[in-house]
């Protein structure tokens, strides 16, 4: 089936196969390799990408579904060299480790924080629960979101 | 974990998916939110040959707000009806019940549709269905039907829906004032599906119960509405012998089976703590005094 | 400047931040590479007696099947430290041993079209009855080792004891599960019979020598590749070895690269896990709590096969049998079983929380019986300020500490008198409230030598000895002065690349930012060594002193060279600010670029003692790590770190669950190379010691089926579940390591499960308690307490 979709600012106009899910079409297809696949069950949360301005599980959609949609994946956060609010305090609470988790957690949080105001430790967390991390413990990447959560000027 | 192969359409209209419902049956599914059955094609659970897209039918997308009921299209977000002001004012025991449903991220994708229609013995949105005595409204080739909560959950993942039929609402009834809910479940972590749950809707009037509805989940296959339960707090206020009481025979007569994480005992002795706590609760918010 | 010690932010994190990672799945190493799915078996015990390919070899996109007769056809038994009853091949040949076990696998164009396939192959099974629990195993006589040890007398001593604990530990299976599961890229070079494989392995490069022999590859015939970036391990990537030994034939048979992403469910069935250990504790405490007596008798499940290196759970911990204690008499009776689940492996911690939930957990109890507080019983127990170096009964050599005053530590930060007056106005309001403690000694840097300890001493003797830990780095000046760093330990996230750049840039007087350092390692390039890798948290002891050799070595070139331009004599020249300094003269200076660009380009200029090309290999061993003694002893690690920690719990009567009120963790890991990473690697290894004595546990039916199969039913840690973390340093340097560093990343996976067991321990007043302590398990204990 033919697919059209904007991905980070790019049309892309591409055939796949129905089943083709949108993390390996994202991936494979397109070479957007920061989106990753860690259950592809919806559990764990690293395929998390933002599609027509909702967070989703790429691995609980199919390609064929985002026809006409636009997504934006953590290639898109940064602009040129200036990281995201999110991506830099990720950087500076050493929110990260091996970073697989990673990219699926910030597109989370940025969606999480276009909705909230100004969201409580307790709710960042519960939001974050949705996202598996073996690394960190958590704890510094609940300490990012809430400070940037906090920092007037920072939304998009 | 690839799903395996599988035809996809796109229905734009309830007209479209009833139509393609129609000519594919049995071997088709709706794919509505996705988040149950996408993981179940990965895993290779279920084999259809086609699946019926129905996110962008804009008919079934809006929560409306009736004298006494509130209708919610079958592809609401879960979070589209969590955050929606007439849940919150007109069914604020599926406002409690949704933060439970899952994360953050797979609610902006589930439907409430989607819920009601996978039929999980564990699922909220089932259970708060079947305490309220909600409806939900099919369509197929031949009409429209509605059909009661009561005669909806078949038994785990099976509902009397035809495959023929498309769910297009869900209906709640909001009866207004002087009710109270609560809902209670425990889970491991939070998000998980829960060991054990309980919904009640209570009605207050001169300082006694003069109405309830008691349901529980995870304790069968299906959601479990404990009348006599419920008719047992009438007449009389709900403090905490009553509750107690309560417990103690829903304790009793629910019969779970063990699992990976509870045996049966616990789930039994979940399911009458939660019923205590839920009903003291939805008394304490229906107004009535806990002292 | 000294950047060593100094939190600096990660080199990592940009790439990482930006999806700009290099994962293997990532990577497109080979073109034109097939993607495999594996066939697993269904069964935790059958005898294969028909497979049926033909319906997959006809489905769309199939180039081929290759079946575990194929395997066996071009491979050979993966070699153990033990003579291993049941031979272990890359797929099962006649009989499978677990579910899951590799049965065939199918090559497709892509991975959607190989699975297709794989559901059409048809084995035909001859069910048998697995055997599923260590005590099973056991008593059907499925021993694979049985070994016996004793130090000092302690059956003497226990009949001097006041008190004598007897107790059996059950430790539970479970796994690290990082987020990211294995991959390999295998491609079979026809004509040079070589195998050059792209995979995320985290060695130990034990295993690649293990993979070549299963491959028959000798020499250098098998190159292996590490990326970038791997997501996460835990000591569980290490299995992946299995895997390049099955792709590898696979891309033989089939001539052709082959691609195999293995998924989630896969991963949890059969990539590896933590052993299961039933511990049978026989322990003699004096009146006053000193443990003068101390018994194991250990039943170690390592699953279907003897994969190696296991037996090594078992003796990894050996040096350290009396933990952080006094106590000289111990013996110790290993067996280790074989069941009809998944093989065991590295898993952080490894081999630790299961010995100290069994120390740990004995000293709690004892404590309770005698009536004396817990913390007192440890103090009057742990080895003193004053005897280090300290050589334990096994063998181990404690290289530095100061474990008391790390206990004090953990008990002023964690105001534990007062939560002692807590706990009893709590217990006047009707709540259950518990504290536990634990004192661990966190060994790091494992000798080679200490797996022998599986065999006997006449069939050591039989054998070449095995000893010390090497870990090798390289380092290059480009001719523009830019300094290249390959490091060979194959970091997981743990953040290797930042500390080599702070390391270095000490040494050449530059900034970390100035110093690239790469990751990848490839066995045709790198300097790497049997020990390479990253395990038993050996970065810090020794990765780091390869690097600082490396770096050492590169600034005595350029000050010669220095020294010859400035006419100065060597020892007067430091390197600082991107410059070569006469020391007391900053105006005689030349910069590095300039140093390089001789050396690069005018080569028949340079002095005497300065080699061309400003690259230096450069490889250290650990030392004091001998090989196995006749006397059955052994230095098994080279730096020995501290942990001691504080618990507070409160158990809800009502759903049995277990809130973690209070968590205090003081560690003493020597000098802390870069405290930033010092935290969070504290933080992860907390989490997944409470993950397992709080939720995570693999769990098997009555057929040997797995039934955690998926993220839905293992439960790991999320962020509404993890407790608060307070932690607090003590440093005393390692005199055995070059930057006085020690390990730090498993202590708390070691420490937390006792900590939090004995915490409910001390909530509840019972002794027998079994992890992971959910919610209906504890209510269950509550239901059977009087």
């Amino acid at each position: 089936m033919d697919v059209s979709v904007t991905v980070n600012g790019y049309v892309y106009e591409e055939a796949v196969a129905p089943r083709l899910l949108l993390s390996d079409f994202l991936r494979h297809t397109l070479g957007l390799t920061g989106t990753h696949v860690g259950c592809e069950h919806g559990v764990c949360g690293a395929c998390t990408v933002i599609v027509d301005g909702t967070s989703v599980r790429s691995c609980l959609m199919l390609a064929v579904q985002v026809d006409g949609s636009n997504v934006r994946t953590v290639e898109d956060l940064a602009d040129g060299a200036d990281l995201h609010p999110l991506q830099s305090a990720f950087h500076d609470n050493h929110a990260l480790q091996c970073g697989f988790c990673t990219p699926g957690i910030l597109m989370a949080a940025v969606d999480f924080l276009e909705e909230s105001d100004s969201p409580t430790r307790e709710e960042i967390t519960e939001m974050l629960s949705g996202h598996l991390c073996r690394c960190t413990g958590y704890a510094s990447i609940v300490e990012s979101i809430h400070l940037v959560s906090r920092r007037e000027g920072t939304k998009e | 974990m690839k799903p395996p192969v599988v035809d996809y359409a796109r229905a734009n209209s309830v007209a479209e998916a009833v139509d393609l419902l129609g000519r594919y049956g049995d071997e088709s599914k709706v794919l509505a939110g996705g988040q149950s059955l996408i993981p179940m094609l990965n895993m290779r659970f279920a084999f259809p040959t086609m699946l019926i897209d129905i996110n962008h039918i804009k008919e079934t997308s809006s929560v409306e707000v009736h004298e006494d009921v509130v209708v919610i299209g079958a592809t609401v977000r879960q979070s589209g009806a969590q955050l929606s002001r007439e849940v919150q004012s007109h069914v604020p025991l599926l406002a409690q019940a949704l933060p439970h449903v899952g994360h953050f991220v797979t609610r902006n994708r589930g439907t409430i549709g989607g819920s009601v229609v996978h039929a999980d013995a564990r699922g909220e949105v089932p259970l708060v269905l079947a305490t309220l005595g909600g409806q939900v409204v099919v369509v197929s080739a031949s009409g429209r039907r509605t059909i009661e909560a009561a005669d909806l959950f078949v038994t785990h993942f099976t509902t009397s829906i035809a495959d023929d039929e498309l769910l297009v609402e869900t209906r709640w009834p909001a009866p207004g004032r002087s009710w109270g809910y609560a809902f209670r479940e425990f889970s491991l972590r939070h998000g998980d599906y829960a060991l054990g749950m309980v919904a009640c809707s209570v009605h207050r009037e001169g300082g006694v119960v003069q109405e309830a509805s008691v349901a529980l989940g995870a304790v069968a296959d299906r959601p479990v509405v404990l009348k006599e339960v419920a008719a047992s707090l009438v007449g009389k206020p709900l403090n905490e012998p009553a509750a107690v009481a309560a417990g103690k025979v829903v304790t009793e007569s629910v019969n779970p089976s063990s699992d990976l994480h509870a045996s049966d005992r616990y789930r039994r002795h979940l399911a009458g703590l939660l019923t205590k706590r839920a009903l003291l609760a939805a008394w304490a918010d229906s107004g009535g005094d806990l002292s | 400047m000294t950047w060593v010690g100094k939190p600096l932010k990660r080199i990592e994190d940009e790439a990482l931040l930006r999806g700009r990672g290099r994962f293997i799945d990532d990577m497109d190493p080979v073109p034109g590479a097939y993607h495999a799915a594996v066939v697993r078996s269904l069964y935790a015990s059958a005898l294969i007696t028909g497979i049926d390919t033909s319906a997959a070899l006809a489905s769309p996109g199939v180039l081929g099947v290759v079946t575990g007769r194929d395997v066996a056809d071009m491979t050979k038994p993966f070699p153990a430290a033990i003579d291993t009853p049941v031979a272990y091949m890359a797929a099962a040949v006649d009989e499978v041993r677990y579910a899951g076990e590799p049965v065939a696998v199918v090559v497709a164009r892509d991975r959607y079209l190989a699975e297709d396939a794989a559901e059409k192959v048809v084995v035909d099974y001859e069910r048998r009855t697995p055997l599923l629990t260590p005590l099973d195993a056991l008593e059907s006589g499925s021993v694979a080792s049985d070994r016996s040890f004793v130090y000092g007398d302690p059956v003497e001593r226990l009949s001097e004891a006041d008190l004598v604990v007897r107790h059996s530990f059950t430790f539970p299976r479970w796994t690290g599960a990082p987020m990211e599961c294995f991959g390999v890229v295998a491609d079979w070079s026809p004509g040079e019979e070589a195998l050059t494989v792209w995979t995320n392995f985290q060695g130990p490069f034990t295993l690649h020598t293990v993979a070549a022999a299963a491959l028959g590859l000798t020499r250098s015939k098998l190159r292996l590749i590490t990326p970038e970036d791997s997501g996460g391990s835990f000591g569980v990537k290490a299995g992946v070895y299995a895997y390049v030994v099955l792709m590898g034939a696979v891309s033989r048979k089939l001539g052709v690269p082959v691609r195999w992403i293995e998924d989630r469910l896969e991963h949890l069935a059969a990539s590896g896990a933590s052993t299961e250990r039933v511990t049978e504790i026989t322990a003699g405490f004096t009146s006053s709590g000193e443990l003068i007596s101390l018994h194991y008798d250990n039943v170690e499940d390592v699953g279907a096969y003897v994969r190696a290196p296991e037996p090594a759970t078992l003796y990894r911990m050996h040096g350290s049998l009396n933990g952080g204690y006094k106590v000289r008499d111990i013996s110790a009776r290993n067996r280790v079983v074989l069941t009809n689940r998944c093989p065991t492996g590295l898993n952080r911690g490894f081999g630790g929380p299961q010995l100290y939930f069994a120390l740990e957990g004995t000293m709690a109890i004892a404590a309770a019986r005698l009536g004396i507080d817990p913390a007192v019983v440890a103090r009057r127990n742990l080895v003193e300020a004053d005897e280090f170096p300290y050589t334990t009964p096994s063998g181990a050599i404690y290289d530095s500490g100061d474990y008391p005053a790390c206990l004090d530590d953990v008990l002023t930060v964690s105001g534990y008198a007062d939560r002692r007056h807590m706990q009893a106005d709590a217990r006047k309001e009707g709540r259950w409230v518990g504290i536990g403690i634990a004192c661990v000694v966190e060994p790091s840097v494992s000798n080679m030598g200490y797996i022998s300890l599986a065999a006997t001493p006449d069939e050591r003797a039989a054998s070449l000895p095995k000893s010390g830990n090497t870990e090798g780095a390289t380092i290059a000046m480009s001719p523009t002065g830019g300094v290249v760093v390959q490091i060979s330990t194959t970091p997981q996230g743990q953040g290797h690349r930042t500390v080599a750049s702070q390391v270095v840039a000490d040494r050449l007087g530059l900034e970390p930012g100035d110093i690239e350092v790469v990751s990848v390692l490839d066995t045709h390039v790198n300097a790497w060594s049997i020990a390479s890798g990253n395990y038993s948290s050996r970065f810090a002891g020794i990765g780091s002193a390869a690097i600082a050799k490396a770096a050492t070595e590169l600034a005595d070139a350029i000050k010669t060279l220095a020294a010859d331009e400035l006419e100065c004599s060597v020892e007067d020249v430091e390197l600082r600010g991107g410059k070569a300094v006469v020391k007391g003269a900053p105006d005689a200076a030349v910069s590095l670029r300039r140093i390089a660009g001789r050396a690069h380009w005018n080569a028949e200029s340079l002095p005497a003692g300065v080699s061309p090309g400003l690259r230096f290999t450069s490889f250290v061993s650990a030392p004091n790590l001998a090989a196995a003694a006749d006397d059955d002893t052994i230095a098994s690690s080279a730096a020995h770190g501290f942990v001691a920690d504080v618990a507070v719990v409160e158990v809800d009567r009502d759903t049995g669950s277990v809130t973690i009120l209070d968590y205090t963790s003081t560690h003493d890991a020597g000098t802390l190379l870069n405290p930033r990473l010092v935290e969070g690697q504290i933080s992860g290894g907390f989490v997944h010691g409470a993950g397992v004595a709080l939720l995570e546990r693999l769990v098997y039916d009555e057929d040997g089926n797995l039934i955690t199969s998926s993220f839905m039913d293992y439960l790991c840690m999320t962020a509404t579940e993890v407790p608060p973390l307070r932690s607090s340093h003590i440093e005393t340097p390692s005199p055995f390591t070059a930057l006085g560093a020690k390990g730090l990343g498993e202590g708390n996976t070691m420490s937390t499960p006792v900590a939090i067991a004995n915490a409910v321990r001390d909530a509840l007043g019972i002794e027998k308690v079994e992890l992971p302590l959910t919610p209906p398990r504890v209510w269950e204990l509550l239901e059977a307490m009087p």
